[in-house]
């Protein structure tokens, strides 16, 4: 192996390959079969975590960052003056192998720039998943990407060997697309997923049936959207979201806050803050969607189509809507405790198992973990004390807010700014 | 007058002292590992022997009240080695084999959350080393790797590594606690090893390692480091995730 040349390759097209942040590798159930390599159930492992704090969980790389495309957001598209390079099938085989080997990895994240044509870029790989499953005998994660407008055929074999599959769809809007990706349509971006669902539900649909299915994409497929890249609105994203997760049964969906990487006119500029707030304003409502039993129309609508920055999505809600409010934590429903600021999904779950034994009172919500200094205003419990003010909206989101402290506060005030600065966001 | 049961430290011999207790219809009763004791005046003390028969019987017996996961969740307690855990393991024995109802979610008893938070605390340093273990590939051909955990949690890690790296020959060794576990093709053995002291100075991995095994680690050392995004930088976060103590097992965090 010549680690001098494969190291100037793994620079540069790892470096190609961060902007796509999913690095999930849970979900998946391939057992260690005859005492081969690897296994993936369950949970997944974070084996380090970037300066930036990012999961390294995959070996997550680009198969080569020549590309046929010239998508204004992409930092490998056509017009891009940078250093390209391709890795030979046999070497991301063995930087795999010996990675997982070490503990460093999970498994493999594979995407590649578009050569040639999508069928050719998707044969090569599949080529690497398929060597890996079938000669190495690894049993480790394996993320491949779907390539836009990869055949049918090329997506069931994909599926055969890769434990998730992904397309990113980048583009919220079909007319932020026609902006910055002229060449690509969303009907491409969308045959592949489509074919992937289908080969999913057919597969358990066997399952029932037969003992013996070739397991496929065990661990379903996901997407990622770039945020603040074409002025679209928190409400175009989260309903373009809550559509793929309702057409495609999604298993995540990924908010990327645009990284400015081009002079581009149609572009925020290099050097604009990086919308980390924004993002998790955005990651905080996807979790409401699927965890909590919001309905995205609650959240976001005509009224707000944009998140509040200064609270999160869930008091932004309970504020809005006061009048459901205050509930008894010994009596109320799950569904209704998921909605209560300061209850999360850990303390629901102890709070329905504690109240079997006694009423809870202040001290027992404190200890089990509940963030009394925003749910007290919205619970009442076996106490003859509790919030009794009637206060608006407005004054309780500022007396809260003066209770507690942002981990953004910093953030939060530069990026107001940048919020209320016009020229950033609408490209 | 209180009795001071003291015992070597092991999980039978906690449960060799349980078996004691009601043996002996103790009621002012204190478990301590030897080490930790400090003589006192007024408390009567006793040494209990680790007998394996008894502590099988007393695990056996708990099933009637106490149910797998529960049981699983105080031998994770006791591995934890914070002081005085053995008096809440006692105590929710106790309180689990006399009561009529399932005692396991009673979160408003502070001393059954005690234990859920220590479960919480020990699990997460089960989960960093399945994570955090490098492997070092040695000259003759074993994968190696140290650790030093908050907890005694490498019994807990065996299942997952033994299932994983079923193809391979390697070591985990605590240094803390001076065990290790082996996996030889076939078993995973506990073993007790005299480390060469050199053996994690960078000018000497040569003599240990090969040379693959060192050209894998500037790879996954320069990966990790094209991986990061700078206009993103968050070194609070970060260290969140890798507190600083884990640095020095971590090929990508050392120098």
């Amino acid at each position: 192996m010549d680690f001098k040349r494969i190291n100037e390759k793994l620079e540069i097209l790892a470096d190609a390959a961060k902007y796509d942040v999913s690095c999930s590798s849970s979900g998946s159930n391939r057992k260690n079969t005859n005492k081969g390599l690897g296994n993936s159930n369950g949970m997944g492992i974070c084996h380090s975590y970037t300066e930036d704090g990012r999961c390294v969980s995959l070996l997550k790389i680009l198969l080569t960052n020549h590309c046929i495309f010239d998508c204004a957001y992409c930092v490998t598209r056509k017009s891009n003056d940078i250093k390209r390079a391709a890795f030979k099938v046999q070497e991301v085989v063995d930087l795999t192998i010996n990675f997982y080997r070490r503990n460093y990895i999970e498994g493999l994240f594979l995407s590649s720039g578009i050569f040639k044509n999508a069928d050719y870029t998707m044969e090569r790989l599949i080529a690497v998943a398929k060597k890996l499953r079938q000669e190495e005998n690894f049993n480790g994660y394996i993320h491949l990407k779907s390539i836009p407008g990869a055949s049918d055929e090329l997506m069931r074999e994909a599926g055969l060997y890769a434990d998730r599959l992904s397309v990113n769809i980048e583009i919220p809007t079909e007319k932020g697309l026609k902006l910055l990706a002229p060449e690509k349509d969303r009907k491409d971006f969308i045959k592949p997923m489509e074919k992937v669902k289908n080969e999913i539900i057919q597969y358990k649909n066997e399952k029932k049936l037969l003992k013996k299915v070739p397991i496929y994409a065990p661990a379903g497929q996901s997407t990622q959207m770039i945020v603040g890249a074409s002025g679209e609105t928190d409400a175009e994203i989260m309903y373009t979201s809550a559509y793929f997760y309702k057409s495609f049964n999604l298993k995540r969906v990924y908010y990327s806050g645009y990284v400015p990487i081009s002079n581009d006119s149609r572009l925020p500029t290099i050097g604009s803050a990086v919308p980390i707030l924004r993002e998790n304003r955005l990651y905080q409502t996807d979790w409401l969607l699927r965890l909590y039993g919001f309905d995205v129309r609650e959240l976001l609508n005509k009224e707000h189509p944009n998140l509040e920055s200064d609270i999160d999505p869930k008091l932004s809600w309970a504020l809005r809507n006061l009048d459901q409010f205050p509930i008894d934590v010994n009596k109320a429903d799950m569904r209704m405790l998921l909605r209560v600021p300061g209850l999360g999904l850990k303390s629901v779950n102890k709070i329905i198992k504690a109240r079997r034994y006694r009423k809870l009172n202040w001290e027992h919500l404190k200890s089990i973990g509940a963030s009394l200094n925003r749910a007290k205003y919205f619970i009442v419990c076996d106490s003859t004390i509790f919030e009794t003010k009637d206060r608006t909206s407005a004054q309780l989101k500022s007396i809260i807010l003066s209770n507690s402290s942002s981990k953004f506060s910093a953030t939060l005030s530069n990026q107001l700014s940048l919020f209320d600065n016009p020229n950033t966001l609408s490209a | 007058m209180k009795t001071i049961l003291k015992y070597e430290g092991s999980f039978e011999g906690l449960l060799s002292s349980v078996f004691y207790v009601y043996e002996h219809k103790l009621k002012e009763v204190s478990i301590i590992k030897e080490e930790h004791y400090e003589p006192n005046f007024f408390d009567h003390s006793i040494t209990i022997l680790s007998e394996p028969k008894k502590a099988k019987g007393v695990w056996q017996g708990l099933s009637k009240k106490i149910s797998p996961k529960a049981k699983t969740k105080l031998y994770k307690a006791f591995l934890s080695e914070t002081l005085n855990i053995e008096n809440t393991i006692l105590y929710y024995i106790r309180k689990g084999l006399s009561a009529s109802v399932s005692i396991e979610n009673d979160f408003t008893d502070s001393e059954i959350l005690h234990i859920e938070k220590t479960v919480k605390k020990v699990d997460r340093e089960k989960h960093r080393m399945d994570a955090f273990v490098r492997f070092q590939l040695t000259k003759d051909g074993i994968y190696f790797a140290t650790i030093e955990p908050d907890f005694d949690v490498l019994p807990l890690n065996t299942s997952h590594f033994k299932s994983r790296y079923a193809d391979q020959r390697w070591l985990i060794y605590d240094i803390k606690r001076n065990y290790g576990i082996f996996y030889d093709l076939l078993n995973v053995q506990t073993i007790t090893l005299e480390l060469s002291k050199d053996i994690h100075r960078g000018d000497k991995a040569s003599l240990y390692f090969t040379y693959e095994e060192i050209e894998f680690q500037k790879l996954w050392f320069n990966y990790f480091n094209s991986s990061n995004i700078g206009s993103r930088k968050n070194i609070k976060l970060h260290i969140k995730h890798i507190p600083k103590r884990y640095w020095k097992f971590l090929t990508e965090k050392k120098n």
